[in-house]
């Protein structure tokens, strides 16, 4: 399959930034117009009190760790998929496939395991 | 009438006019599901909904103006105005480059996904089989499909870091975690359907058309939706496509009772509707995949192909028998999209994460695990 083929991707992306930029534009200008500067509007949201503190809060460890766990497993899972391509073919011509391919998720439950064992998706504490 | 002159405009016209009709068509859909919404929610809790806005012209018609009325249509409509007349705030307080951009980059995957799902078949009398109505025919179709729609974390991320503000920090750093955990899922839940698509001898293809092709061969294996061959499959995808597109039971971008409106809070008129219309279009595309993968496509019936009903018909009309199945079905998914988001309670971020990693991914890879053993069984009998 040559890149040509690709080619309606790339105008749907044109189009629908085109769809987007044009939404965002007849916003602005059909929208109304407010002269005055607003010292309220200009803060960020809080139940309608002063914001306080930082905005930028710190946030859990946990989302960096699932992310990374992320990573990991959506590499492996990418493997599988050329699998899925050759399974039924090498099954019929008596090519070893099942054995390799069950090694491959034996490791790939493990490091999951090893995971949960380890707590790392424990979102408690 | 006569529609040669079509075929004569270089490709890239024609691709371009084929986009527009389908964003054309995508568009208002996803508009409408939002009224759809309120409106099965009135239904679900036993009240009437919106049904007051009417436009003066339509007022005097009988019967149909009033069933208008009533159906909500003209609120869509007062909705969608509202939205461009409001006030274009941009607060103070946000990186303002990147708040613009967003609700753009929302809208950009949403409408872009669509190229490569399939969404009817017709018949070609001269090449004597059937033909998909899709923009690219890509033999990646279900990679391009994941590839394009899990950008969309980008726009909540963006759209939650900009904002400055607490609230919507918080929510998109939520939103991100979530949709990358329910990804793996997703991927691994349609794995054994492909492991069976892909027979000896053939392609390797992720084509969602040749998914459908695979389910409306003759016989009692061949005619079955994969639905009822893989339910654990159809159901762990269906799960996670919730997740995917911030859906109830699993809303934790928006979270409305302990993060106000998640990544949105500091969003208003239109560049608040493009997330919604982002996060329709991207339901809608979901529901189109699940219906080509697990529930048949443009086929009517189980057992009962599209394709020898329309050989017989003009070309156009057995093309939007086939639109009309289709849409058919994704309606009704559509549907139970809904019916779950007012029938369910949410559930704790904590209890998302934990459904995510510890039970959707170890019974996806269970399920794999199952159906490759089994195919191998079949296969070397």
């Amino acid at each position: 399959m040559t890149s040509a083929a690709y080619l309606p991707i790339l105008i749907q992306v044109i189009l629908a930034t085109g769809v987007g930029l044009a939404i965002l534009t007849v916003n602005r200008v059909l929208a109304q117009r407010v002269r005055t500067k607003n010292a309220i509007k200009d803060s960020a949201y809080e139940c309608g009190v002063k914001s306080e503190g930082v905005i930028h809060t710190r946030f859990s460890v946990k989302f960096y760790v699932t992310a990374m766990l992320f990573i990991l497993f959506d590499i492996e899972v990418v493997f599988l998929i050329p699998w899925a391509f050759i399974y039924r073919d090498f099954l019929a011509n008596n090519i070893a496939i099942l054995s390799p391919i069950l090694f491959f998720l034996f490791v790939l439950v493990l490091g999951l395991v090893y995971e949960v064992k380890k707590g790392a998706l424990e979102w408690e504490k | 009438m006569d529609f040669s002159f079509y075929f004569d405009l270089p490709l890239w016209i024609r691709t371009a006019l084929q986009g527009i009709a389908v964003i054309a068509v995508l568009f208002p859909i996803s508009a409408a599901c939002s009224m759809a919404e309120r409106k099965v929610a009135a239904w679900v809790q036993g009240r009437p909904g919106p049904n007051r806005a009417i436009v003066p012209w339509v007022a005097p018609i009988p019967f149909l103006g009033r069933f208008l009325q009533r159906l909500g249509v003209f609120q869509l409509m007062a909705d969608g105005g509202k939205f461009v007349f409001k006030e274009d705030v941009i607060p103070g307080h946000v990186n303002k480059f990147y708040y613009y951009i967003a609700p753009l980059l929302a809208l950009i995957p949403a409408l872009t996904t669509v190229t490569v799902v399939p969404f009817g078949a017709y018949w070609d009398a001269a090449a004597n089989t059937l033909k998909p109505l899709i923009l690219a025919d890509l033999d990646v179709g279900l990679l391009a499909v994941f590839a394009i729609s899990s950008l969309g974390v980008y726009s909540i991320i963006i759209a939650g870091w900009a904002s400055n503000s607490k609230f919507p920090f918080l929510g998109s750093v939520r939103a991100s975690a979530q949709l990358i955990s329910y990804e793996l899922s997703m991927t691994l839940s349609v794995l054994p359907v492909f492991l069976w698509v892909n027979a000896p001898g053939g392609n390797g293809t992720l084509s969602l058309f040749d998914v459908v092709q695979t389910q409306s061969e003759p016989g009692f294996l061949g005619g079955m939706w994969y639905l009822f061959l893989m339910p654990l499959s159809a159901f762990i995808f269906l799960v996670a496509l919730f997740a995917e597109t911030n859906r109830q039971p699993f809303d934790m971008p928006e979270s409305e009772s302990d993060l106000v409106g998640g990544f949105h809070t500091e969003y208003g008129e239109f560049k608040w509707s493009l997330f919604f219309v982002a996060e329709y279009a991207h339901m809608l595309v979901g529901s189109g995949v699940f219906t080509l993968l697990f529930l048949g496509g443009w086929n009517p019936l189980p057992w009962v192909p599209l394709a020898p009903l329309i050989e017989g018909l003009p070309v156009w009309l057995g093309g939007v028998i086939g639109i009309g199945v289709f849409l058919g079905k994704v309606f009704v998914a559509i549907f139970f999209f809904m019916w779950v988001r007012w029938t369910l309670p949410r559930f704790r971020y904590d209890q998302v994460m934990k459904i995510g990693w510890q039970k959707l991914l170890p019974l996806s890879i269970a399920n794999l695990i199952f159906y490759a053993l089994a195919i191998a069984l079949i296969e070397t009998r």
